[in-house]
């Protein structure tokens, strides 16, 4: 279905040469999937949602009426410009680490007047969620190319990545499943799809360094929270809760292995 | 009023190659909703893309066009400063028109 609308949107674009259909015989099929990618990156529509983040950041909003432009992501009210790369931190006026998605909730109810813990409840996609996505596609991309560098200097910020390599190890529910199951070594794949290895630095653009990211198949946006969600659920877990604790130790335990990976986030995903 | 095309058009050897990202549902009429309700169809129908108000392309689309659409394609004599500007309209009668700069 995904390569007939592929290869008629193809098609219409002079320059697209239509390899998939001439598929040389070497590659493997992670190659096949890394051409792909490679294809549909040029039309990344992870930039519509940038577009739309960054309008968001600068429009006065909620019962406040005011913008998020005081927001400090970590360097500062107003610094979005490599913030993304050092998340989740520790922050002294919240006194919790939080990730990108956390910490936009925080401004959101301190800036603006929203809700947080509404906006937490509600699904992914709707209403206030669907905002986030456009902030958090926008304040990536201002970090694109930016090496990860989370501090770990903050005794909170060593414990949320001790909690999180716990997290990531711990087995349960009805499958006796770990995040570790899948991501622990090199080589394994579901189906056609490549698993990086997170319990180590899986290398630029890869695992961490590739979210949030543009998922073709469902046509979204997906930031962490979202794409932790979808791996708990996959685990058959509860999810622990948007923004919780348990998804900011994990984010803290894979971004803190991914040092000195290039962000290259929003990427964009089958 | 939907949201904003990106449109870039680069001049590349006497000719402009032009990308253009819409946002758009792109819903097909063949899906259902969780209540089993048929979501019905909204998508694009028409494409037309014009150098300096001059038509070069014209396009019929349909639900087979994936959602947030990408196109791209070349026009021959396009030279930096020339103006690219690019329309839709969908079933439901909305039309958006973007325009771009040849850089």
């Amino acid at each position: 279905m995904l390569m007939n609308k592929f290869a008629i949107a193809c098609a219409l674009g002079s320059l697209c040469t239509l390899q998939v259909q001439a598929q040389q015989s070497s590659s493997s099929s992670a190659d096949a999937i890394a051409q792909y990618r490679a294809m549909l990156a040029d039309g990344n529509p992870a930039e519509l949602f940038e577009a739309k983040g960054e309008e968001l950041w600068k429009t006065r909003r909620g019962p406040k009426n005011a913008s998020l432009e005081r927001c400090d992501l970590g360097k500062g009210p107003g610094v979005v410009k490599g913030v993304f790369v050092e998340l989740p931190r520790y922050f002294a006026d919240t006194g919790r680490v939080q990730d990108l998605e956390s910490r936009l909730l925080s401004c959101m109810e301190t800036l603006q007047g929203l809700d947080a813990k509404q906006i937490a409840a509600t699904a992914f996609g709707r209403d206030e969620q669907k905002n986030l996505e456009g902030l958090v596609a926008w304040i990536s991309a201002e970090s694109r190319g930016l090496k990860f560098n989370l501090p770990q200097s903050h005794p909170q910020e060593q414990k949320m990545y001790a909690v999180g390599k716990r997290l990531f190890f711990f087995r349960g529910g009805p499958y006796d499943f770990a995040c570790a199951s899948c991501h622990s070594e090199e080589g394994k794949r579901i189906r056609l799809q490549d698993l990086p290895n997170l319990t180590k630095n899986p290398g630029d653009g890869v695992g961490f360094a590739a979210w949030p990211a543009y998922r073709v198949s469902s046509g979204e946006l997906w930031g962490m929270q979202r794409r932790l969600n979808d791996c708990f659920r996959q685990q058959r877990f509860p999810f622990p809760g948007y923004a919780s604790d348990v998804t900011v130790a994990l984010a803290t335990y894979m971004g803190v292995n991914s040092k000195g990976s290039v962000s290259i986030a929003p990427s964009i995903k089958r | 009023m939907a949201d904003p095309m990106r449109i870039r058009a680069q001049a590349q050897g006497g000719n402009a190659v032009v990308r253009v990202l819409m946002s758009h549902e792109m819903e097909t009429g063949q899906r259902k909703d969780a209540a089993g309700k048929t979501i019905p169809a909204w998508h694009i129908t028409e494409v037309n893309a014009a150098l300096n108000g001059k038509p070069v392309l014209s396009a019929q689309w349909g639900p087979a066009i994936s959602k947030n659409p990408f196109l791209q394609f070349t026009v021959k004599g396009a030279k930096a400063g020339d103006k690219i500007s690019v329309t839709w309209v969908d079933n439901k009668g909305d039309k958006r028109t973007d325009e771009a700069t040849v850089a």
